[in-house]
C-alpha cells in the first residue's frame, strides 16, 4: 500500500468519491474556502485526529450534492462537509 | 475529625460516556443548576468512597481541547484551572475515556497534564473494548503519561469499584504537593506535537484488532445510506409521535381518574363553599389536568434519550446537515431541535453546541416552533374532543394522525422562517462547518437512561407543582370573586374578574372564532402552555358545575364549534406562550431584542393561522 501511495497524485479530502481510502499528507487551510480562520479549521482537524499520516476512508455521502461525507478517521468516524475537507491533502 | 468534602471534576470528550460514569458514582444524588452568569448546565453528583469519604463529583461540558471555543468549553476550562467564579479548584481531575477509542482522548490529557492538576485517567467501557479485541496495557499507560490509570465499566454494578478505590487512595496522599500550572493555549504546532505524542504513546500500549467494529459498519450501511437513512429517520420520528399518542393512553386515564376521584373525595368531605371550590376546581382540577401529562413527557424524553445513548442522534445531524443547509440551518441544529419536541428550553439551551453566533440564533428563533411536550396537554384535549377516533386505511389512527399532522406544521413553517431569515437578514455569509464525530452504537444504558428520565420528570412535577400552582390558584381567585350577588340566576362566574377580562380582550380574538372563556384561558397560558388546558377546566368547572369539571373535553365538544376548536389547535401551532422559553431566549441571546421579536412573530403567525383556519373552516360549513 506505501509504494502506491508514493505515486499516486496528491489529492483535496473534498474531492474524493465514497470508497476512497488514503493517507493524509498535510493539511492546507487557507484553500478550504471555510467560514473559519485558517488556524481555527486547521487546529479543529487536528483534534478530531486528522493529522499527517492518518488513513481516511470515506465511509458515506449525504444525499444532497453528496455532502457531507462520514469519514474514517484511523478508528473514529467523523462527519465533515466537503468545504472543510478540502483542507485535508491526502494521497 | 472528618475529612472535608474532596471535590472531583470529569473530564472527556464528547461520546466519552461521562454521563454514564457521572450516573453510576452518584446514582440519583445528583444536583443540575446553572453556571453563575451563563447557562452552562452544571451537574454535581455526590458519593462515599469505601473509606467514608464525603465526595462531590462535577460532570463537566465534553471538549476536545482547553482552547474554550463555545461557552460550555470555557467552562470546563476554567473549571480545571479554578478560574469559574463560584467554583473551588478541583482536588482531583478524572479525565474520562472511551476504552475503544483513545486517540483524542490522550491527546486532551496531555493538555490537561500541564495545568497542574493531580489526575487519573479513567478507562472507560473497558469491557467493550476487551470484546472488540482492543488490547490496553493500563500499566505502561500509566508509566508513559505519568499519571494513574484505572479501568471502569459504568454500566456494570461494581464496575466502579476500582475507581473507587483509587479515589481513597489518591485523596490520602493529596494536599502535600501544589503543581505549577504552566498551561496556555495550544498554537497548531504544539496540538500537531501533541497528537503525535498521543499517537506513539498509544501504539506502544494499544493493540487494535485488524478488524474494526462491524456492528456499527453494517447499521451504518442502511442508517446513513442516502435514501434508506432518511426512510429509517421519518419512520423513527413517526413511532416516536404514535407512541406519546397511543402508549401513553391506559396511563393517562388511570390518573385522570384518579384525579376525579379526589375531586370527589374532597367535594363529599367539604361543606360547600370557597374552601371546596378552591381545592376542588382550583387545585385538584387545575394541577391535576397537567399532571396526567407525565406518561407522555415521560415517553417523549425517554425516546430521545435511548436516541442520544445508542448513538443515533449524530447520524441523524448527518443525514439533515444540507437538507437543513437549505433552510439556513446548521446540521447541528437537528439535536437542538429535536430536543426542543421535548421541550424548548433543554432545546435552545442546547444550541450552545453550534458555535457560530448567527445559525445559533437562527436556531433559537426557531426552536419554539417545534411542537413541544407543553402543547401535549391542549391538542389531546381538542383533538380526544372534536376529531373522532376511527381508523383511516385500517391500521392508522386517525387522532394521531391529526396529532402527526400538528407536528409536521410546525417542522414546516420553523423551516421556513428559518429559510426567510437566511433571505431577508442573514444574506451573505459562508455557512459555518460541520463537524461531528459519529461515535459508534452501543447499547443504551438502562440505568443511565431511568436516570435522565427520573431528572426530567421531576422537573416537570416540580413546575406543576409551583409555576402552574400559582397560575391555577390565580385563575380560581379571578373566576370566583367578585361572588355573584344573591338571587343572580346566572352561573356565577358571569360575575367575576375573568368574566370581566375575558369579555374585554374577546373582540380582538372574536375573527379567529374564540369566545370569552378561551380569552381568559389564554392570559395564564402564558405563563405556560398547558396551563392553559386547566384553565379552561377551571373556567367551565366554575361556570357549570362539578359535573363539568370531570369531562372538559366534553364540555368543550358542546360549547366549542369545530371551527373554534381547528382554529385553537392552529393557534398553539405558533402561540408565543411560555415565559420560561422567552425568559431562556432573553439569557441565552443577552439582549431584550431577539427575545421581542420571537414573541411578535410567534403571536402574529398564531393570529394569521388562527384567522384562515377559522374563515376557511367556517365557509366549509363547520361553523
Amino acid at each position: 500500500m506505501t509504494d502506491t501511495n508514493e505515486t499516486r497524485p496528491q489529492m483535496p479530502l473534498g474531492l474524493a468519491q465514497r470508497g476512497y481510502s488514503g493517507i493524509i499528507q498535510h493539511l492546507s487551510a487557507k484553500d478550504a474556502g471555510s467560514a473559519l480562520s485558517d488556524i481555527e479549521l486547521e487546529s479543529r482537524l487536528i483534534e478530531l485526529g486528522f493529522v499527517e499520516g492518518a488513513r481516511v476512508e470515506v465511509l458515506h455521502e449525504g444525499l444532497v450534492g453528496r455532502d457531507p461525507i462520514a469519514v474514517r478517521v484511523d478508528n473514529i468516524t467523523i462527519a465533515v462537509r466537503r468545504r472543510e475537507a478540502m483542507a485535508i491533502i491526502v494521497a | 475529625m472528618e475529612a472535608p468534602l474532596l471535590h472531583l471534576a470529569l473530564v472527556g470528550t464528547p461520546n466519552s460516556g461521562k454521563t454514564s460514569l457521572f450516573n453510576a458514582l452518584t446514582g440519583s444524588r445528583q444536583k443540575v443548576a446553572n453556571y453563575p452568569g451563563v447557562t452552562v448546565e452544571r451537574k454535581e453528583g455526590f458519593f462515599v468512597t469505601p473509606l467514608g469519604r464525603q465526595v462531590s463529583v462535577v460532570d463537566l461540558p465534553g471538549t476536545y481541547s482547553l482552547r474554550g471555543r463555545s461557552p460550555d468549553e470555557e467552562i470546563t476550562r476554567d473549571f480545571v484551572l479554578g478560574k469559574a467564579s463560584g467554583e473551588s479548584v478541583p482536588d482531583l481531575v478524572l479525565c474520562v475515556a472511551d476504552s475503544t477509542n483513545l486517540r483524542l482522548t490522550i491527546r486532551l490529557l496531555l493538555e490537561l497534564k500541564r495545568t497542574g492538576r493531580p489526575m487519573v485517567l479513567v478507562l472507560n467501557m473497558f469491557d467493550i473494548a476487551a470484546r472488540r479485541g482492543i488490547n490496553v496495557d493500563a500499566e505502561r499507560l500509566a508509566k508513559e503519561l505519568g499519571v494513574p490509570v484505572v479501568t471502569s465499566i459504568a454500566v456494570r454494578k461494581g464496575g466502579t469499584a476500582d475507581l473507587l478505590t483509587l479515589t481513597d487512595d489518591i485523596s490520602a496522599g493529596l494536599a502535600a504537593e501544589p503543581q505549577e500550572n504552566s498551561w496556555r493555549a495550544l498554537g497548531v504546532g504544539e496540538l500537531r506535537a501533541t497528537q503525535r505524542e498521543a499517537d506513539r504513546i498509544i501504539a506502544d500500549c494499544v493493540s487494535l484488532p485488524s478488524r474494526p467494529d462491524t456492528w456499527t459498519a453494517r447499521i451504518d450501511a442502511v442508517v446513513l445510506h442516502p435514501v434508506a437513512g432518511l426512510l429509517v429517520l421519518a419512520l423513527i420520528l413517526f413511532v416516536m409521535f404514535q407512541a406519546v399518542f397511543a402508549w401513553a393512553q391506559p396511563l393517562m386515564q388511570l390518573l385522570n381518574s384518579g384525579f376525579d376521584a379526589l375531586g370527589e373525595f374532597v367535594h363529599a368531605s367539604l361543606p360547600a363553599g370557597l374552601l371546596q371550590s378552591f381545592l376542588q376546581n382550583g387545585v385538584i382540577s387545575g394541577v391535576g389536568s397537567v399532571i396526567v401529562f407525565l406518561p407522555q413527557i415521560i415517553i417523549i424524553f425517554l425516546f430521545i434519550l435511548l436516541l442520544e445513548d445508542f448513538g443515533y442522534m449524530a447520524r441523524a445531524a448527518f443525514l439533515m446537515d444540507r437538507i437543513m443547509g437549505g433552510a439556513g440551518l446548521h446540521g447541528r441544529a437537528f439535536i437542538p431541535l429535536l430536543s426542543s419536541f421535548a421541550c424548548a428550553i433543554p432545546g435552545i439551551m442546547a444550541t450552545r453546541v453550534i458555535d457560530n453566533k448567527r445559525d445559533r440564533l437562527t436556531t433559537i428563533l426557531i426552536a419554539p416552533l417545534m411542537t413541544c411536550s407543553a402543547r401535549i396537554p391542549v391538542y389531546t384535549l381538542i383533538i380526544s374532543a372534536f376529531i373522532p377516533a376511527r381508523d383511516v386505511w385500517g391500521f392508522i389512527n386517525l387522532q394521531g394522525l391529526v396529532m402527526f399532522g400538528l407536528y409536521a406544521a410546525g417542522i414546516v413553517s420553523a423551516l421556513l422562517v428559518s429559510f426567510l431569515i437566511k433571505f431577508f437578514m442573514l444574506r451573505d455569509y459562508a455557512p459555518a462547518p460541520f463537524m461531528l464525530e459519529l461515535p459508534d452504537y452501543k447499547m443504551p444504558r438502562p440505568k443511565s437512561i431511568a436516570i435522565g428520565v427520573y431528572t426530567r420528570a421531576k422537573m416537570f412535577l416540580h413546575r406543576a407543582g409551583t409555576t402552574i400552582f400559582s397560575m391555577m390558584v390565580l385563575i380560581w381567585f379571578l373566576a370566583s370573586f367578585p361572588q355573584p350577588p344573591a338571587g343572580a340566576t346566572e352561573p356565577a362566574i358571569e360575575f367575576s374578574l375573568a368574566a370581566i377580562i375575558g369579555k374585554a380582550i374577546a373582540p380582538l380574538l372574536a375573527p379567529v372564532g374564540f369566545n370569552w372563556q378561551i380569552a381568559v384561558a389564554l392570559i395564564p397560558g402564558m405563563a405556560a402552555r398547558e396551563v392553559a388546558v386547566a384553565a379552561l377546566g377551571t373556567v367551565y368547572a366554575i361556570e357549570g358545575g362539578k359535573e363539568a369539571a370531570e369531562q372538559i373535553g366534553q364540555v368543550l365538544a358542546t360549547k366549542w364549534s369545530l371551527a373554534t376548536a381547528l382554529s385553537m389547535l392552529a393557534w398553539y401551532i405558533f402561540a408565543p406562550q411560555c415565559a420560561s422559553t422567552l425568559a431562556v431566549i432573553r439569557r441565552e441571546t443577552g439582549s431584550w431584542t431577539w427575545m421581542a421579536v420571537t414573541f411578535t412573530y410567534m403571536l402574529v403567525l398564531a393570529y394569521a393561522a388562527s384567522l384562515v383556519t377559522y374563515n376557511v373552516a367556517v365557509a366549509l360549513g363547520a361553523g
